[in-house]
C-alpha cells in the first residue's frame, strides 16, 4: 500500500532528495511519479508494478481508480496533471524601495504539501498573492497547474482554492449562502451546485450550522468555513496562507486533520506558515524563506539532520551564565541558539558536552532559528 | 508541461458567468439590508420633493411653465439616482475592499477586476433605475399626469446610475481614507446636485454657470426626465442621452482602471 506520500517518504529515507530533485532521483530508486512517460509505458506492459490505489477512508467519498496512475479525488479532471503544481523561478517583487520577494525559486510537486516557512515579513504572503495574480511579480516565471501567470491566471484560479490569511467571509450571510456565492463564482453548473455545497458543509463539519450567520460563528468554525469555501469546486491545488494563525491549539489540530485529509487524497497544497510545528506535521517538503529568498528547502527531517544534527544540548541558567556558555561554545566552533531561559548548542554529537546540559532531539525550530536568525513566537 | 490539455472550457475576458456570480452575491446580500437601502433611497428624495415642492411652491406656483411640485418631482429623479448610486459605490466599494476584504476573496476566484467592477456597477445601476422612479411616483400622487413616455425613466435612471456608480467606484479606489470622501462630496457632488436644474431653472444663472452645467450629467438627467414627463424634444433629448451614455462608458473604464490599480499590486 504505497500512496504518493509514502512513496515520497520512502525516497526521503533512501537518499537526499531535495524538493527540486525528487523526480530526478525517483527512477533510480525504482519508484516513479505517476505522470512519468516512462512510467506510463511501463504500466502499459505490466500493470501490476503500479502502486495500488490508496484505500484510506475519505471524506470525499470513494476515490476513483485511474488506470494510468495517480489516485485523484478530482473525478472528471484529466489525469494528465503537470508534474509540478506550482513552479516559481526567480520571482522578484518590489514595493518602492522595499523588496518583498528577492529571487524566489519554489516548486510544489503535484500531490504533495509544501510548507513555506518564514518569519513575519519574509515575503510569504506576497508570494501567495502572486500565485493568484493579485500581485504581479516584477521579474521571474510563474506556472500554476501548467498555466503561465499572469497571462493565464484566470484559468489557473478556476482550478485553485485559496484560503486567505485574513478572514474575508461575508459576515452578514449565512454559512450556506457564503458557499453558494462561491459555487457561482467558481462557475459550477446548475446541477452541481447543491451537491458541491453539501460536500463543502460536510468537510467543514458545519452542516447543522448552514443557516447560521457567519458573524455568529466561533473563530474555529469561521476558519473551517473559509477552507470549505476554497474547496467547493474541488480544486487540484490549494493555497493556504497561514491557515491556523490566531487559533487556539485544539482548533489548530482540527484544521491540521482536515488539511492532512486533503493531502492524502492527492490535492497539491502550498501552505505558508510561521508555526514550525504546522510545517513539521503537514509538509512533505519545507522551504524556509527569509528576506524574500528561499534559504533552505527539503523534507523537514532532512533539514533538521543537515543543519542541526541529530541532537542538541540545551543549557539552562541565569543570564550571565548563559552568556558565558554561549561564548565558550562559539569558541569551540559550535552553533548556538538563544531562547528566553536557555541556550541551545548544536554541533557534531561528540562535541556536545556541557555540564548540566540536557540532550534532546534537534527539531525544525532549531533549523529555523539557526538559518533565519529569528526567534519563534 | 506547457499548455494544459483542455481541462475546462477556455475562460474569456468579461464573462457573463463571472458577472452573474458577483451579482448573485449582491442579490443575496441585499436580502439582509434591503429595508434600510430602500428607505434611504426613497425617503430622501421624497423629503426634498415635499419640502421644496410645498415650501417653495407656496412662493412660486409656476416655474418654467410647470407647476412647481411637478417641476421638482421630475427633477429629484436625478437626485434619487445620484444618492442611490454614487454614495453606495463610494462607501460600499471602500468598505468591501478595505475593511471586509470581499474583493480579495472574489479576485482569488476566476473573476477579474473588470468583471468585478462591471458587475458591481450593474447592480447599483439596476437599483438606481428602480429607486430613481420614486420621486416621480410621489409627484404623480400630487397631480403629475402619467404618460407612457415615463416608462423610459427607469432606463434613463439606469444609465445615469451606471455612470455615477463608476464615479463612486473611482473615488473609492483613489482615496486613501474614507474621511477624504467629504472633499468629493462638498466640492463635487453638492455643487453638481444644486446646479442641475432640479430646484430652479438654470436660465436664471450667469452664462458661465449655464455653460458649466452642460458638463453636469445630472443636468442632462433632469432634462431627459422632464421631457419624458412633459413631452419629448427629440433633437435635444438625443444629445442629452448621448451625453449620459458617454458619461457612463467613460466612468466605467476609469473605474476599472482605478480599481485594478488598487486591487492588483
Amino acid at each position: 500500500m504505497r500512496t504518493l506520500k509514502s512513496r515520497c517518504e520512502h525516497s526521503q529515507r533512501t537518499g537526499r532528495v531535495g524538493h527540486l530533485s525528487v523526480r530526478d532521483e525517483l527512477p533510480a530508486l525504482g519508484v516513479s511519479l505517476p505522470s512519468d512517460r516512462a512510467h506510463d509505458r511501463l504500466a502499459a506492459r505490466s500493470p501490476d508494478v503500479l502502486p495500488p490505489n490508496t484505500s484510506r477512508p475519505s471524506r470525499w467519498g470513494p476515490l476513483p481508480r485511474h488506470a494510468d496512475g495517480p489516485v485523484s479525488y478530482l473525478q472528471g479532471m484529466p489525469a494528465d496533471t503537470p508534474d509540478l503544481a506550482v513552479r516559481l523561478r526567480g520571482i522578484v517583487k518590489r514595493y518602492g524601495s522595499l523588496t518583498a520577494v528577492a529571487g524566489l525559486d519554489l516548486d510544489v510537486p503535484a500531490g504533495t504539501c509544501v510548507g513555506l516557512l518564514g518569519p513575519n515579513g519574509a515575503g510569504k504572503s506576497t508570494t501567495m498573492r502572486t500565485l493568484t495574480a493579485q500581485s504581479i511579480a516584477d521579474e521571474g516565471e510563474i506556472e500554476v497547474l501548467g498555466y503561465r501567470l499572469p497571462a493565464e491566471s484566470k484559468q489557473a484560479r478556476a482550478e485553485c482554492g485559496v484560503v486567505p490569511q485574513l478572514d474575508n467571509l461575508d459576515t452578514t450571510l449565512s454559512v450556506e449562502e457564503n458557499l453558494r456565492v462561491f459555487a457561482w463564482l467558481y462557475r459550477l453548473r446548475r446541477g452541481e451546485r447543491r451537491a458541491a455545497i453539501e460536500r463543502a458543509l460536510e468537510i467543514a463539519n458545519l452542516a447543522d450550522r448552514r443557516d447560521t450567520r457567519v458573524d455568529k460563528l466561533s473563530g474555529g468554525m469561521r476558519r473551517r468555513l473559509l477552507i470549505a469555501r476554497a474547496l467547493v469546486h474541488r480544486p487540484r491545488l490549494i493555497l493556504l496562507d497561514e491557515p491556523t494563525v490566531g487559533l487556539d491549539p485544539q482548533v489548530r489540530q482540527e484544521l491540521w486533520a482536515l488539511i492532512n485529509g486533503l493531502r492524502s487524497e492527492g490535492v497539491s497544497i502550498l501552505m505558508s506558515t510561521h508555526y514550525i510545528e504546522e510545517a513539521e506535521r503537514l509538509a512533505d517538503t519545507v522551504t524556509i524563506m527569509s528576506q524574500g529568498r528561499a534559504i533552505a528547502a527539503g523534507p523537514p527531517h532532512e533539514l533538521v539532520r543537515e543543519h542541526a544534527g541529530a541532537e542538541v544540548l540545551e543549557v539552562y541558567g541565569p543570564p550571565a551564565r548563559l552568556t558565558e556558555v554561549e561564548r565558550d561554545a562559539q569558541g569551540n566552533g559550535l552553533r548556538t541558539r538563544r531562547t528566553g531561559t536557555s541556550i541551545t548548542l548544536m554541533g557534531e554529537n561528540g562535541e556536545l558536552r556541557h555540564e548540566g546540559g540536557i540532550r534532546r532531539p534537534a527539531n525544525l525550530e532549531d533549523v529555523f532559528v539557526l538559518l533565519t536568525g529569528e526567534e519563534v513566537e | 508541461m506547457s499548455a494544459h490539455p483542455g481541462t475546462a472550457r477556455r475562460l474569456h475576458r468579461l464573462e457573463w458567468s463571472a458577472i452573474a456570480g458577483v451579482l448573485i452575491r449582491e442579490i443575496i446580500n441585499f436580502s439582509s439590508y434591503w429595508r434600510s437601502a430602500t428607505f434611504g433611497a426613497t425617503v430622501d428624495p421624497a423629503v426634498y420633493l415635499l419640502a421644496f415642492g410645498f415650501g417653495f411652491g407656496s412662493l412660486v406656483s409656476q416655474v418654467g411653465g410647470y407647476d412647481y411640485v411637478q417641476f421638482v418631482g421630475t427633477g429629484t429623479v436625478a437626485t434619487a439616482v445620484l444618492f442611490s448610486s454614487a454614495f453606495p459605490a463610494m462607501f460600499g466599494t471602500f468598505v468591501k475592499y478595505r475593511f471586509q476584504r470581499t474583493y480579495d476573496a472574489i479576485l482569488a476566484a476566476p473573476v477579474d477586476t473588470e468583471e468585478l467592477v462591471t458587475a458591481e456597477e450593474l447592480w447599483i445601476a439596476i437599483r438606481a433605475g428602480i429607486f430613481g422612479c420614486v420621486p416621480m411616483l410621489v409627484a404623480i400622487c400630487f397631480g403629475l399626469n402619467a404618460r407612457w413616455s415615463m416608462l423610459t425613466v427607469p432606463v434613463i435612471a439606469f444609465v445615469a446610475g451606471f455612470g455615477w456608480a463608476g464615479f463612486g467606484t473611482t473615488v473609492a479606489a483613489t482615496m486613501k481614507s474614507i474621511d477624504n470622501f467629504s472633499y468629493v462630496i462638498s466640492a463635487v457632488i453638492t455643487p453638481l446636485f444644486l446646479v442641475a436644474g432640479t430646484f430652479f431653472p438654470l436660465d436664471q444663472l450667469p452664462d458661465w454657470a449655464q455653460n458649466l452645467a452642460q458638463l453636469n450629467p445630472l443636468y442632462h438627467t433632469v432634462e431627459l426626465v422632464r421631457h419624458a414627463a412633459f413631452g419629448w424634444q427629440p433633437a435635444a433629448d438625443v444629445a442629452h442621452f448621448g451625453v449620459l451614455i458617454g458619461f457612463a462608458l467613460l466612468m466605467w473604464r476609469v473605474a476599472v482602471w482605478r480599481m485594478s490599480r488598487r486591487l492588483i499590486d
